[in-house]
């Protein structure tokens, strides 16, 4: 493989990337080279465009300039390579699906079109069902699920597309202890499977401490790289400026990036 | 059961029955997309669009159907296209362009006294007057709908529910939102012999809107939508013949009655079962009846 430029290496490369919707720009001028099997945590206040990075990955944030490439390849070529767990407010949860039925729309593609799935996808959908622990569920209908249950089956829904990049926006929020433990289980799992992961987050203690790297983004990508070096307070201060807030408790102490304050588990 | 069998002696109940069946049942299917894409008022618009390009195909001796045709996908497009541009929002594209599209039918037909009897049926529908080619035409556009939904059925369903995989999977979402407003524009035009612009929305969201209460799947909800709008068009259309009143509205009215009894009464998510569901240890989890499920794809 010699004679390769850098930007050509396999994993995820975002390379001068601006980008945002209509006239503002939301994120200049991001360069990051991500290898494969790497879990990213993605952290900044609310509005920094933690989301529109996701979303500019994704193909959904139109760029203005730059590209994004997946093993050297633009990413536009290969989105079936990519899944993504959208945030809890975009879902309509009184869709009338069920959990198994989300699940297998990752799979759609995979499928194609005028074909309907067939045993492979069927059992595809069973087995992620059951590494998310919801196989017992599968039949209901999704709004009546729990925030953490409907968040499992989103992730069974990115498990079943064998992506080799998955995006994740605020997959902790709104979910339960039991969750968050099996979320964070999987996508260590999945990372050590060669998954490039990037997941936002306002929960940066966490981030802090199940990431192999921290992206701290304030319209532009602040610091990048691991916790130890990058979990700083002069980082912190540069990303969240007057917005962070750090809670004495004890021994602990509790950092929370802008917005969600507070236990929104149900 | 005479008053079941007898208007069947006559040649026009049964084209009429006919034509409500299969209004009905295409209604009914498509009113599952009306319900969960929220087209209500875009549906409404559109119905009420189609009527100057009835008045204008009927001046100029063209075909009404056509000129419906051509008037609603105007206004479906035209809607989409300046909500798209983001500066003005759908609802208020929706208002300007339906209430606009109406007046200029009102001010044609109020050029010429002679054909407003004529037109009336188009705006509360005129089963009586159903002949066998309008027949011919609502259920071969009605067969073509079905195909179409079929076959494009998981793809309409994931931009329906999910825009944002759909779009990051790289399907065609403005493509197949295009196309869910064409086949509901068909629909409409086809519909408005039976039961009128004005009262058209009714079959479009009544019979979906009660099947969504009984079922909490996708295909299931289509179906009985659509069996539900056959079956209040089939019982409206007697109710009517044996009252005397105007088929369209009987039959809105109908299915508006059937629509409040399951909203009362259903065993899932009707108001007494929310009562009865109140109690048990169970609050929160799925509701106990499921549709038969044979195959992956509800």
């Amino acid at each position: 493989m010699s004679g390769m430029s850098a930007t050509q290496a396999a994993g995820l490369a975002l390379e001068g990337v601006s980008a945002g919707y209509g006239a503002g720009i939301v994120l200049e001028d991001v360069d990051l080279a991500i290898p494969p099997g790497t879990l990213v945590g993605v952290i900044g206040p609310n509005g920094s465009g933690k989301s529109t990075l996701l979303k500019s990955i994704l193909g959904l944030a139109p760029l203005t300039t730059g590209t994004v490439l997946l093993d050297g390849r633009p990413v536009s070529e290969q989105r079936d390579r990519l899944a993504y767990v959208p945030q809890r407010e975009a879902v309509d949860w009184s869709f009338p699906v069920s959990a198994e039925q989300v699940v297998m729309m990752g799979r759609y593609p995979r499928v194609g079109w005028l074909r309907i799935p067939g045993s492979s996808d069927a059992a595809a959908v069973r087995d992620a069902l059951e590494r998310v622990a919801m196989a017992d569920l599968g039949s209901s209908q999704i709004g009546a699920l729990s925030g953490g249950q409907q968040q499992r089956v989103f992730l069974a829904r990115a498990l079943v597309q064998e992506a080799s990049v998955l995006l994740l926006d605020e997959p902790m929020t709104g979910v339960d202890q039991t969750t968050e433990q099996l979320i964070i289980g999987l996508l260590k799992e999945l990372r050590d499977g060669g998954t490039t992961i990037l997941h936002a987050t306002h929960d940066l203690e966490s981030a802090a401490e199940i990431s192999d790297q921290l992206c701290f983004v304030n319209r532009r990508v602040v610091a990048y790289g691991p916790p130890a070096e990058t979990f700083t307070p002069s980082i912190l201060h540069a990303t969240f400026g007057g917005e962070l807030l750090i809670v004495q408790a004890g021994d602990h102490s509790h950092v929370h990036g802008g917005g969600h304050h507070g236990p929104s588990a149900q | 059961m005479s008053w079941l069998t007898d208007p069947l002696g006559y040649d026009f109940v049964l084209r009429a029955l006919a034509e409500v069946v299969v209004m009905g049942a295409t209604c009914g299917a498509i009113g599952a997309y009306v319900i969960v894409r929220r087209l209500a008022f875009i549906g409404d618009a559109i119905s009420h669009a189609v009527f100057p390009g009835i008045v204008l195909a009927y001046l100029a001796g063209l075909s009404i159907f056509g000129g419906a045709l051509v008037a609603g996908l105007i206004t479906a497009f035209g809607i989409a296209v300046v909500a798209r541009g983001g500066r003005i929002r759908e609802d208020a594209a929706i208002g300007i362009f339906f209430a606009a599209a109406f007046a200029l039918g009102i001010v044609l037909i109020s050029t010429r006294q002679t054909f407003q009897g004529d037109l009336t049926g188009f705006l509360i529908g005129n089963l009586q007057g159903v002949s066998a080619g309008d027949i011919a035409i609502s259920a071969a556009v009605g067969l073509a709908i079905i195909v179409v939904l079929a076959a494009v059925h998981k793809e309409l369903v994931l931009v329906s529910f999910d825009r944002t995989l759909a779009s990051a999977l790289g399907y065609p979402v403005f493509a197949l939102d295009a196309l869910l407003l064409v086949i509901l524009t068909v629909t409409i035009v086809v519909s408005i012999q039976a039961v009128g612009i004005i009262l058209v929305l009714a079959m479009l969201v009544t019979p979906a809107a009660t099947a969504r209460l009984l079922v909490d799947r996708f295909v299931p909800m289509m179906a009985l939508g659509s069996f539900l709008g056959a079956a209040v068009g089939t019982a409206g259309y007697y109710l009517s013949f044996h009252l005397g009143t105007a088929s369209g509205g009987t039959i809105v009215l109908l299915a508006t009655a059937v629509f409040l009894v399951t909203f009362v009464a259903s065993p899932t998510h009707g108001l007494l079962g929310h009562r009865l569901r109140r109690h048990p240890q169970h609050a929160g989890t799925s509701p106990t009846v499921d549709p038969p499920t044979g195959h992956q794809h509800g």
